[in-house]
C-alpha cells in the first residue's frame, strides 16, 4: 500500500459522518431482544428487521471482502461502507421492501459510499483528486447477487495470516468474517472494550503496513496455512462450548464459518472434518448439563436429547473427507466423536474402533492428552487395570501434572480397580486442578458418591 | 515494498540444529538475480560498536551496543518484495534463518500513520 493511500483513509475516517444511529447489529440483536420485538410488533418492522439481520448474517464478510479489494486494503473504510450500506437497507427498505437481489443492493450501495468519501476526501490533496478522476468512475451498479465475488475465503487466511498472534487473528475474524461488533468480541473474550478495540486497530494496522497480502495462499503454501485457518475457527467453537450461558453465539458462528471454509475448500478434506468434528460435538450440547446447569458426563447423558439432525449431517460431511483418502487430525477426532455420537448407549459404543482411532491420531498428531484419551478407550477394551497401567505411565512422565483430567481419569480407573484410598486421593487433586465451578462440583460429586 | 531483514545469532540454538541450511552465497546471488536484495552485509560484533546518544546537547558516546541489540545482531538486508509472504519466503531461505533469527521490519512508508 502506499502512503498516500494509507493518509487518504485516515483524512477519510476523519470525513465520515458520524456513525448511523441504525447499526444493522441492532437488527440482528434484536432478534432475542423482548422489548425490541415487542416494539417492533408494534411497528410492523420484525419481518423487515428479520430480513436485514439474515442478510447481515450471510452478506456482512461477502460486501467488506468486496470492499477491501475495492479500497486497495482500505479494511477500516471497507467495514465502514459497508455498515453504512446496512444502515442504509434499514432506512429504504421499509417503503421500498426488501430488493429481490438484496447483496447486490448492498454492495452498490457500500461502493458507491466509498467512492462518495473518496472523492470528499480527495478535494484535499492534488494527489489525490488526480486518484479520483483517474481510477474511481463510478462503476455501474451491480444488479444480481450471483454478480458479487466471492472473496470471503481471502479473508479468511488474511485474518488467520501466522503473522499476526493468536489472539489478533481471533479478533480480525469475528470483526471482519463474523460481523460482530467490537463490543461483542471484547465481551466474548472478558476484555474491555477500549482493549479489543485496541487490538483490531493493530491488527489492521499490521495487515496494511507489513503488507500481508490479500489472498488465497498458494498451493504450496496451503500445507502452513490452512492449519491457521483451522485453528482459528476450532478455538472460536471450542470457546463457545465451553461456556454455554455466555458464549454459545461464538459456537454458532464457528459453524456457520466453518460451512463456508468447507464449501470454498471442497477438496480439503480437512475442512470438512474439522465441520464433522463440530457438528457431531454440537449435536450432543443439549445434553451436557441439567436443568440446574451441572455437568453431565457422557456415559450419563440423555442420548435422547442429542439432535439426530446435526449426526447425520456430520457423519455425511465426515465421509465426505474420508473418501478424498487424506486424513488428518480433524477427520479422526470426527470420526472418535461419530463413533460415540452413532451409539445408543456407552456400552455398545464400538470401543475397539475408538482405541484404534487414537493410534491412528496419536501417530500423525502426537500428544499427551491423545495417549491419556486412548487410555479411556482402552479401559472399555481391555478392562481398568490395563488403562492403569498406561495413565501411570503418562503421570510419572509429569507432562500432565497441571491437567485435571489425567487425575480425574487416574481416580475413575482406581475406583473401578477397587483401590478406593488412592482414587479419592486423586479425585482431591483433580478438584484443586479444576478451571471451572461446574467442573469442581462434577468432581465434588463423584467424591461424595466414593 | 521495501522490508529491513534483520540477521541475528540465535545464543540459545541447539547444536545441529542447522543441519542442512542452504548456502548464504547461493542466497545472495538468486535475490541478487531477482532484483531482491537491494542491498546487505554482515556487521562487526557488538564489541566494536559505538552507541551515540545527545543529551543536553551533548555528545555521548559509550563503547558497545545498545543494552537491548546486544549482541544479537550480525548482518542486515533491505528487501524489495510485493508482500510479506514474499519477504518471509525469502527470509526463510537464507541460511541465518536456519541457525539464528531473522526479524523483518517494513519500512516506514511516508504519510503512514
Amino acid at each position: 500500500m502506499s502512503g498516500a493511500n494509507a493518509r487518504d483513509s485516515r483524512d477519510l475516517r476523519d470525513a465520515r459522518d458520524s456513525r448511523d444511529a441504525q447499526d444493522p447489529r441492532d437488527a440482528r440483536d434484536s432478534r432475542d431482544a423482548n422489548a425490541q420485538a415487542a416494539h417492533d410488533a408494534n411497528t410492523g418492522d420484525v419481518s423487515l428487521r428479520e430480513a436485514v439481520a439474515a442478510v447481515y448474517a450471510d452478506g456482512w464478510s461477502r460486501i467488506v471482502a468486496t470492499m477491501i479489494r475495492f479500497t486497495g486494503g482500505d479494511w477500516d473504510l471497507a467495514e465502514e461502507c459497508a455498515q453504512d450500506a446496512f444502515a442504509q437497507a434499514l432506512r429504504s427498505w421499509p417503503d421500498t421492501g426488501v430488493p429481490r437481489q438484496p447483496l447486490a443492493w448492498l454492495t452498490t450501495a457500500a461502493r458507491n459510499r466509498a467512492v462518495d468519501r473518496m472523492r470528499r476526501a480527495s478535494t484535499e490533496t492534488a494527489k489525490l483528486r488526480e486518484w479520483a478522476a483517474m481510477e474511481r468512475e463510478q462503476p455501474p451498479p451491480y444488479t444480481r447477487d450471483g454478480e458479487i465475488p466471492d472473496e470471503r475465503l481471502e479473508l479468511m487466511f488474511t485474518c488467520c495470516h501466522p503473522a499476526l498472534n493468536l489472539d489478533a487473528q481471533v479478533a480480525l475474524t469475528l470483526r471482519a468474517l463474523a460481523g460482530l461488533s467490537t463490543a461483542e468480541i471484547a465481551r466474548a473474550f472478558l476484555v474491555p472494550e477500549r482493549t479489543m478495540g485496541q487490538r483490531i486497530f493493530r491488527a489492521k494496522q499490521k495487515v496494511a503496513h507489513a503488507v500481508i497480502p490479500f489472498r488465497v495462499p498458494p498451493a504450496h503454501l496451503l500445507p502452513d496455512r490452512l492449519p491457521a485457518v483451522l485453528h482459528v475457527l476450532y478455538l472460536l467453537y471450542n470457546e463457545g462450548y465451553s461456556d454455554q450461558r455466555h458464549k454459545a453465539r461464538l459456537s454458532a458462528e464457528a459453524i456457520r464459518l466453518a460451512r463456508v471454509l468447507a464449501a470454498l475448500m471442497p477438496d480439503e478434506p480437512e475442512a470438512h472434518g474439522m465441520l464433522a468434528l463440530m457438528l457431531l460435538h454440537d449435536a450432543r450440547r443439549p445434553s451436557r448439563a441439567d436443568a440446574a446447569g451441572e455437568l453431565v458426563t457422557l456415559a450419563e447423558q440423555d442420548r435422547g436429547s442429542w439432535d439426530a439432525g446435526e449426526i447425520d449431517e456430520g457423519t455425511a460431511v465426515l465421509e465426505r473427507a474420508l473418501r478424498m483418502r487424506r486424513a488428518g487430525p480433524f477427520q479422526i477426532q470426527a470420526a472418535i466423536a461419530a463413533c460415540h455420537a452413532t451409539a445408543p448407549f456407552t456400552a455398545e459404543t464400538d470401543w475397539p474402533q475408538v482405541v484404534g482411532l487414537y493410534d491412528q491420531l496419536a501417530r500423525i498428531a502426537p500428544s499427551p492428552i491423545v495417549d491419556l484419551n486412548r487410555a479411556v478407550a482402552l479401559a472399555m477394551t481391555q478392562g481398568p487395570e490395563a488403562a492403569l497401567a498406561v495413565v501411570d505411565r503418562l503421570a510419572e512422565s509429569g507432562r500432565l501434572d497441571g491437567y485435571y483430567l489425567l487425575h480425574a481419569t487416574r481416580a475413575d480407573l482406581l475406583q473401578r480397580s477397587s483401590r478406593s484410598a488412592e482414587a479419592d486421593a486423586c479425585l482431591r487433586t483433580a478438584i484443586e486442578l479444576a478451571p471451572t465451578d461446574a467442573e469442581r462440583r462434577l468432581l465434588a460429586r463423584r467424591l461424595s458418591a466414593s | 515494498m521495501k522490508y529491513l531483514m534483520l540477521v541475528c545469532v540465535d545464543p540459545d540454538l541447539e547444536p545441529g540444529a542447522a543441519e542442512g541450511a542452504p548456502d548464504v552465497d547461493d542466497w545472495v546471488a538468486e535475490t541478487d538475480g531477482k532484483g531482491i536484495r537491494l542491498m546487505g552485509d554482515r556487521v562487526r560484533p557488538g564489541s566494536d560498536a559505538t552507541t551515540v546518544r545527545v543529551r543536553n546537547r551533548e555528545v555521548l558516546l559509550s563503547d558497545g551496543p545498545y543494552a537491548e541489540t546486544k549482541d544479537l545482531i550480525a548482518g542486515f538486508d533491505v528487501l524489495e518484495c510485493a508482500d510479506l509472504d514474499e519477504a518471509i519466503e525469502v527470509a526463510s531461505r537464507h541460511p541465518m534463518a536456519w541457525g539464528g533469527v531473522i526479524e523483518l521490519r517494513p519500512f516506514w512508508v511516508d504519510g503512514q500513520d
